[in-house]
C-alpha cells in the first residue's frame, strides 16, 4: 500500500508527544495529586475568603459578558450590514485591541482612567469590554453579515416596526451565535489575570490572581491546588452547557453565499452608521491612545524623558529599583527566540504526524489543542510545583520559560499549518506514486512543501504570544529574568511618575511589535481565530 | 372601498449606484449608476389581481421593492387606495408581499409565522391564533400548526408564506415570482389554487413573473413591464 512507514510516523509524533508529557500531563497530574488530598479540600473550602473569591470571579465574570454583548451588538450590526469609508480602520482597531497583551490592555486602561476609577472593579470591567468587543463584533458579525436581508423585509411587510423587526426576527436568529460570543467572553474574564494584577485592588481577585498569590506569596501550595483544579472543573461545565445550549438552538437558515453589506440610503441609516461606527472607534482606541500619550506625560509637563531613560536601570545615582526595562526587552526577545523555534519545529513535526495518521493523529491533535483549553496560570503553576526537585530542578533554568511560551503557542502553529495541509489534494500523491515514487518520497515532494507558508504565520503568533505572555512567566520567571510583561505589572505598580511613565512607554513599546506581528499573520492568513495573548 | 385603484404606481425611476469596485488599498472608485426602472407606471383596481410579465432582470422585483418600501425611488409615487405612501415605512403601508424564497422565520412554528402579522397589528393571542388556522386551512395545512417551517417540503413552505402574508390582511399583496422553483406539476397545482384563494380573498394583488402560462392562470389581466 502507499502508505507512510510507521517508522517516520513515529519519528515525527515522538517529540511531540513526548513534550506534551513532560510539560503539559506530568505538572496538570501533580497539580491534582497536591490538590486532592483531605486537609488541603477543607482547609481551602472551609475559609471564607475562598469563598469571597470565587464570588467575585463569577460576578465580574457575568457582569463583564453582559456589558460586552451589550455593547458590541450594534457595531456588529453596523459592521455586518454597512459599507462605509472608516469601516477597515474600525475593524482593525478592534482587532487589535484584542489581540494585546493582557498587562497591555490593563495598562491602557490604568493610562485612560483617572486616578479615582484607577484599581477598581469598574476598571476591570472596563477593560474586558474593550478587550472582548472584537469578540462579539466577529463571532455575530459572521453571521448577521450572512443572514438573508429579506427577512427583515418580510417582516416589516407584515407591520412589525424596526424594533419589532430587530427584537423579533434578527436578534433570535443571531442567538446562537450571540451565546457562543457571550461564552467565549465568559472564559475570557472568569480567567482574568493579567488585567487584574494590573488594574485590580486587593479586593479585586479572581481565582486565577488568588492561585497565583497563594502559590508565591503565601506559599500555600495546596490552596492553590484546590483553587486551580475547581477553575478547570468548572470551566469544563461551562463549556459543555454552552456546546448543548448552541446545539439546542441551532436553527437551519439559509445564509447568503456572500455578505450582504451595502453603504447605508437614507439620511436616518447613515446617521445611524456615523454614531454607532464612531463611538466604538472612540471606546476602543482611547486606551491605546491614552498609554502613548501617558507614556510622555510627566508632572512637570510633556517630556520624553521616560523613553530615553529606560535604558537607565538607576533612578537616583546609586539607586537601583531591580526592575531594567532594557533587561525585560533582551530577556522576552531572547525568550520569544527561542519559543518560536520550538513551537515551528515541534508544530511542524505534530502537524505533519497529525495529517499523515489517522486515527491516532486525531488523538495528538486533540492532546496538542489541551494547554490552549487550560489557563496558563494553571500551566505556569504546575510547572513551577513539579519540576522543583532532584533530577527536574528545573526552576532555575533559564530554558523553562520559553518551553512554558512553546507549550501555550503550538496549538496555534499546528491549528494553522494542519488547515493547509489537510487541504493538499491526495490525489498528488497518488500521481507521484504512479510516476515512481515510494511513499515518502512521494509525500516529501507533495504534502511537505506546503509546510511553510503556514508556518511562517504560526511563527509570528508564537513570537506574538510568547512576547505577550503573563500568566505562566509570572511563576516561571526568575529574579533578573523579567520579560516586558512582567516589568510592565512591576513598573506600573509602583509609585512614582517616572516609573510610571516607563511602565507606559514599556507597554507602548509591546503593544506595537503585538499589533504589527499581527498585521503580518492576517496579511498571510486571514481570518485569524483565537487570542494571540493568554 | 374610496373610488380609488388600489394601488397606484406613478412614473418611478430607480437606479442603483453600480457595485463599487474594491481598489487595491481598499478605497472605493465611483462607478456611476445603472438605471433599473425608467419612469415606470401601473395601476391595479380594488380587488384587481394583476401579472406583471417581463423578462429577467427586467426590474420587475425591484419594482415590487420600492412599492413595499424596501427600496427607495429616485422619483415618482406609489398610491395605495388613493393615499401617497411614499414617506412610510414598509411596516406602515398596509403592503404584503410573498418573497420569492418564502423568508420564512426559521425560529418560529408554522403557527406563529402565519399568527405573525395580525400579532404585530397587536390582535390577541386567541384571535391570531384562530386566525392563522384559519389560514392554514384555507391553503390545505391543517394540522402543521406546531411544524417547525424548516421541515417543510418546497409546495408546503410555498403555502405558509402565502397563509402568512394574507392572515395579515394587507391592502395590496405583492407576489414575486411565488411558484419559481417548484416542480411542473406542483407548480400547476398551486397556481391554480392561488388564482382561487387571492379572488376568493378579494385582494388587491400584484404579481410578478415571467411565465405567461401562470399569469394567464392567476391574473385578471397581464401587463409587460417593458410596455410600462
Amino acid at each position: 500500500m502507499n502508505r507512510l512507514p510507521r517508522w517516520l510516523l513515529l519519528a515525527l509524533a515522538i517529540a511531540p508527544a513526548l513534550g506534551l508529557l513532560v510539560f503539559y500531563a506530568w505538572p496538570l497530574a501533580t497539580l491534582v495529586v497536591e490538590a486532592v488530598t483531605a486537609t488541603a479540600i477543607a482547609d481551602t473550602l472551609g475559609r471564607a475568603s475562598t469563598w469571597k473569591v470565587i464570588w467575585f470571579t463569577g460576578w465580574q465574570a457575568v457582569v463583564s459578558t453582559l456589558a460586552t454583548i451589550v455593547v458590541g451588538l450594534a457595531p456588529a450590526y453596523v459592521l455586518a450590514r454597512y459599507e462605509f469609508r472608516w469601516r477597515a480602520v474600525l475593524v482593525g482597531v478592534l482587532t487589535a485591541m484584542f489581540v494585546l497583551p493582557t498587562v497591555v490592555m490593563g495598562a491602557a486602561f490604568l493610562a485612560l482612567l483617572p486616578d479615582s476609577l484607577d484599581r477598581t472593579v469598574w476598571a476591570v470591567i472596563g477593560a474586558h469590554v474593550v478587550f472582548n468587543l472584537a469578540v462579539v463584533v466577529r463571532v455575530v458579525g459572521s453571521l448577521w453579515e450572512h443572514l438573508p436581508t429579506d427577512m427583515e423585509a418580510a417582516a416589516a411587510t407584515l407591520g412589525a416596526s424596526r424594533w419589532k423587526v430587530a427584537t423579533q426576527i434578527s436578534l433570535p436568529l443571531v442567538r446562537p451565535a450571540v451565546t457562543a460570543a457571550a461564552t467565549i467572553v465568559f472564559l475570557f474574564t472568569f480567567t482574568s489575570y493579567g488585567v487584574i494584577r494590573v488594574l485590580g485592588a486587593p479586593g479585586t481577585r479572581t481565582i486565577e490572581v488568588e492561585v497565583w498569590r497563594r502559590a508565591t506569596q503565601l506559599g500555600d501550595i495546596g490552596g492553590a491546588a484546590v483553587l486551580a483544579l475547581l477553575q478547570l472543573v468548572a470551566l469544563i461545565a461551562i463549556v459543555s452547557w454552552s456546546t448543548v445550549a448552541q446545539r439546542r438552538h441551532a436553527q437551519a437558515i439559509g445564509l447568503l453565499p456572500t455578505s450582504g453589506r451595502r453603504r447605508p440610503r437614507t439620511a436616518g441609516e447613515r446617521r445611524f452608521v456615523a454614531l454607532v461606527a464612531g463611538a466604538a472607534l472612540v471606546v476602543a482606541a482611547a486606551p491605546l491612545a491614552a498609554l502613548v500619550v501617558r507614556s510622555f506625560s510627566t508632572p512637570t509637563g510633556w517630556s520624553a524623558a521616560a523613553w530615553s531613560d529606560l535604558g537607565k536601570a538607576e533612578i537616583r545615582p546609586g539607586i537601583r529599583i531591580g526592575i531594567d526595562p532594557v533587561d525585560a526587552i533582551v530577556n522576552s526577545l531572547t525568550n520569544a527566540a527561542w519559543a518560536t523555534s520550538l513551537a515551528v519545529v515541534i508544530g511542524a513535526l505534530a502537524s505533519l504526524a497529525i495529517v499523515a495518521a489517522g486515527r491516532a493523529g486525531r488523538a495528538l491533535d486533540g492532546g496538542l489543542m489541551l494547554p490552549l483549553a487550560t489557563s496558563a496560570v494553571t500551566i505556569g503553576f504546575g510547572m513551577l510545583i513539579t519540576f522543583d526537585t532532584a533530577p527536574v530542578d528545573w526552576r532555575a533554568s533559564w530554558w523553562l520559560v520559553p518551553v512554558g511560551h512553546a507549550l501555550i503557542a503550538v496549538p496555534f502553529v499546528v491549528r494553522t499549518c494542519v488547515g493547509v495541509l489537510r487541504s493538499v489534494d491526495p490525489a498528488m500523491g497518488m500521481a507521484a506514486a504512479t510516476l515512481g515514487a515510494s511513499p515518502v518520497r512521494a509525500w516529501r515532494s507533495t504534502v511537505v512543501p506546503y509546510l511553510w507558508r503556514p508556518l511562517v504565520v504560526g511563527a509570528a503568533l508564537a513570537t506574538a504570544i510568547s512576547l505577550g505572555e503573563f500568566g505562566a512567566t509570572s511563576f516561571l520567571s526568575r529574579s533578573g529574568g523579567e520579560t516586558m510583561p512582567i516589568a510592565i505589572e512591576q513598573l506600573l505598580g509602583r509609585t512614582g511618575s517616572i516609573l510610571q511613565a516607563q511602565g507606559f512607554a514599556l507597554a507602548t513599546l509591546l503593544a506595537t511589535t503585538t499589533v504589527i506581528l499581527v498585521v503580518i499573520v492576517e496579511r498571510l492568513q486571514s481570518p485569524l481565530t483565537g487570542r494571540v495573548d493568554r | 372601498m374610496n373610488g380609488h385603484p388600489g394601488l397606484d404606481v406613478e412614473n418611478v425611476s430607480v437606479s442603483f449606484a453600480a457595485a463599487p469596485a474594491q481598489a487595491a488599498g481598499g478605497a472605493e472608485r465611483p462607478t456611476g449608476r445603472n438605471l433599473v426602472l425608467d419612469g415606470v407606471s401601473l395601476s391595479v383596481e380594488s380587488g384587481e389581481v394583476v401579472a406583471l410579465l417581463g423578462p429577467s432582470g427586467s426590474g420587475k422585483s425591484t419594482l415590487l421593492q420600492v412599492i413595499a418600501g424596501i427600496v427607495a425611488p429616485d422619483s415618482g409615487r406609489v398610491l395605495v387606495h388613493g393615499v401617497d405612501v411614499g414617506n412610510r415605512p414598509t411596516h406602515l403601508r398596509g403592503v404584503g408581499m410573498v418573497f420569492q424564497d418564502n423568508q420564512l422565520f426559521p425560529h418560529m412554528s408554522v403557527l406563529d409565522n402565519v399568527a405573525f402579522g395580525p400579532k404585530m397589528a397587536g390582535v390577541g393571542r386567541s384571535e391570531r391564533t384562530e386566525r392563522a388556522e384559519t389560514w392554514l386551512r384555507r391553503v390545505g395545512l391543517s394540522g402543521f400548526e406546531e411544524r417547525g417551517v424548516t421541515d417543510l417540503s418546497g409546495g408546503e413552505a410555498k403555502r405558509v408564506a402565502l397563509a402568512r402574508t394574507l392572515a395579515a390582511e394587507p391592502a395590496v399583496v405583492l407576489l414575486d415570482e411565488p411558484l419559481t422553483g417548484l416542480d411542473r406539476e406542483l407548480h400547476d397545482r398551486l397556481a391554480a389554487e392561488l388564482g382561487t384563494l387571492l379572488h376568493d380573498a378579494k385582494v388587491t394583488a400584484l404579481l410578478v413573473t415571467h411565465d405567461h402560462d401562470e399569469a394567464a392562470m392567476i391574473a385578471d389581466r397581464t401587463a409587460q413591464l417593458a410596455d410600462l
